[in-house]
């Protein structure tokens, strides 16, 4: 992409006249200038981002650990260690259960959200406002608004439903192994739903108003109008954002961690809480980096599949 | 059919404003309640009158939770200014100069911001361990600048690389270098930008747990999330206390989003959408 070598499109005369008086040293300085304008970014990815990455890896090849006072290279006893322990497995497949089903009703009710909140009605600019407050809320501080919600003795949620007849006796929400990991698959859902609208309702503005008209005129319902029009038009866009939530979803930690610490049982161990502490309480840095490293092998095939599964649709359709 | 729907409309409207503020407006109602009405069987919807404001005085006059907040203000509040300073200059190299293989570069700093928070936890601990910056503003805010960076800079090319490139080429013909070019051309068209990025980097900052966590271990240095998370009773749930804690801290963060609404949701769908 060497600019300075490729030949100056006609129409810039001016510039191509300015180039003619002084052509090296004035595109020189522009690199130079600008690879020192990008040298703090660089340092700061590289040191903040590449470095720890690479000693992840590193590690994870060893059987580190600071109490025990080892430094070892042990090749892949790590990974071979996890892929046959049940504790892994199991914090594997909760994080799989937490980002498949939380995506899928954020996205839901993100989408329900977009298509009431994209029609013109009175108060419109209030309640899309209003809808962004859960996810302003710190993540932590809304691990502790449904630790209250869902409280076993106190809580509101148990409250209402024996008022409404639903129970006959208070439900230990986030104490019982059956309804902890949904107690924090609707906190996380409460909290990242607006994220999903606003995405979703960026999308359907670039649906053109035309279309609606046209269709209306020809007779078409609203929710034939949906699944013909908006649905095939906005998908695109629905399915990055839902590969954006999924990748974030996977890494979930602060909503276990605080909410249950992971329990009832392990029921609510995932991947980063039983990475973390494996790492911090276990002071096992090999074994912690073989796991961290194994989460992104998992997100990186979650997102290859993503990819692959929106280029075929899009040469399945042609577009 | 007509009534029908407008009436199925309304409450699907109402659904979601019960849905957004109710949790949290139940919330502040406990912060504001005395504790024999927070225990007892049939909640008290309404905390006044005979409210009480003893939650937040237990929170900040005896138990010190101010510090937490000026703790998070100090490394959220650093990393996000330094992230914007080094943000601006890159993103502008990145959207505004010809360097060669710049998109390479800026694939490569997304890439590396993909990346869980867990991958870098341990070698950055180990990092600030050997460096003494363990329980420290600077190893914390330093932290946070590599994780919101790449987000700032992204959010930031995308607005520069819509101001039009004929003010620079004609500034250039005048003879003004390029900090000259930035300082009077693109700095007025960048700023909002800059805002957008800042706001989003701040929002990422101040809620962060992980690293907090692992990071600080004394209160004099633990930020909001790390406060919140450690509140415990020896005895029972202090719902009060943590409620007025969590409010106290919430409100500003949401009087924020909405105050620069507008700005927030760009950058949400800028960064996003297109990443």
């Amino acid at each position: 992409m060497s600019v300075s070598l490729s030949p100056q499109p006609r129409e810039e005369v001016a510039g191509a006249a300015r180039r003619r008086r002084k052509p090296l040293r004035l595109f020189s300085s522009e690199v130079r200038a600008g690879f020192l304008l990008l040298l703090p970014t660089v340092v700061v990815v590289l040191a903040i981002s590449l470095y720890p990455v690479a000693r992840t890896l590193w590690m994870s090849l060893r059987n580190t650990s600071p109490i025990l006072q080892q430094d070892d290279y042990v090749g892949l006893r790590n990974y071979s260690g996890l892929l046959t322990d049940s504790g892994f497995w199991n914090a594997w497949r909760h994080t799989m259960i937490f980002t498949g089903v939380s995506t899928l009703l954020e996205t839901l009710l993100g989408l329900g959200f977009a298509l009431v909140l994209h029609q013109a009605f009175r108060g419109r600019g209030f309640v899309r406002a209003v809808v962004l407050i859960p996810w302003a809320i710190p993540t932590v501080v809304t691990s502790r608004l449904f630790g209250y919600l869902f409280d076993g003795q106190t809580g509101l949620v148990n409250y209402l439903l024996t008022q409404a007849g639903l129970i006959d006796h208070n439900i230990n929400f986030t104490g019982d192994v059956r309804t902890a990991m949904a107690t924090i698959i609707l906190a996380d859902v409460w909290k990242t739903t607006p994220f999903m609208m606003l995405l979703l309702l960026a999308a359907l503005q670039t649906v053109p108003k035309e279309l609606y008209e046209s269709a209306s005129v020809d007779g078409a319902s609203p929710w034939r109008q949906f699944w013909t029009m908006t649905l095939p038009i906005i998908s695109p866009a629905l399915l990055i954002a839902a590969l954006i939530r999924t990748l974030d979803a996977f890494r979930i930690f602060d909503l276990p961690y605080v909410l249950t610490g992971g329990g009832p049982a392990n029921s609510t161990e995932v991947l980063s809480t039983l990475a973390y502490k494996t790492l911090f309480s276990g002071s096992q840095y090999g074994l912690g980096s073989g796991m961290a490293t194994l989460m992104f092998v998992t997100e990186a095939l979650i997102a290859i599949g993503f990819a692959v599964f929106l280029v075929r649709r899009f040469a399945a359709t042609g577009t | 059919m007509r009534i029908a729907r407008r009436i199925l409309f309304w409450a699907a409207v109402a659904f979601i404003v019960a849905w957004s503020v109710g949790p949290f407006v139940w919330q502040m109602n406990a912060s504001f309640q005395q504790d024999k009405n927070l225990t007892s069987a049939t909640p008290d919807f309404f905390p006044f009158p005979g409210g009480t404001l003893q939650h937040y005085y237990n929170v900040f006059v005896t138990k010190g939770f101010g510090q937490y907040v000026v703790n998070s203000v100090i490394v959220a509040g650093s990393a996000t200014v330094i992230g914007m300073l080094i943000a601006s200059v890159g993103a502008y190299a990145l959207a505004r100069l010809s360097l060669p293989g710049r998109s390479v570069v800026l694939a490569l700093i997304l890439g590396f911001s993909m990346f869980p928070q867990i991958a870098l936890v341990a070698p950055l601990y180990i990092l600030q361990n050997n460096l003494h910056l363990l329980n420290t503003y600077e190893g914390l805010s330093t932290a946070y600048l590599g994780l919101t960076l790449a987000l700032m800079v992204y959010i930031m090319y995308g607005y520069f690389r819509q101001i039009p490139l004929e003010m620079e080429e004609a500034a250039k013909i005048d003879g003004a270098g390029t900090m000259r070019i930035i300082r009077s051309v693109i700095a007025p068209l960048a700023i909002p930008g800059v805002v957008t990025a800042g706001l989003l980097g701040f929002m990422l900052n101040w809620q962060e747990f992980m690293l907090a966590l692992a990071f600080t271990s004394t209160p004099d240095r633990q930020t909001i999330p790390v406060g919140i998370a450690n509140f415990t009773g020896l005895f029972f749930v202090p719902w009060g206390d943590m409620a007025a804690a969590s409010v106290a801290v919430t409100v500003p963060i949401i009087v924020l989003v909405l105050v620069f609404q507008r700005r927030i949701v760009a950058g949400v769908t800028a960064g996003a959408v297109k990443g």
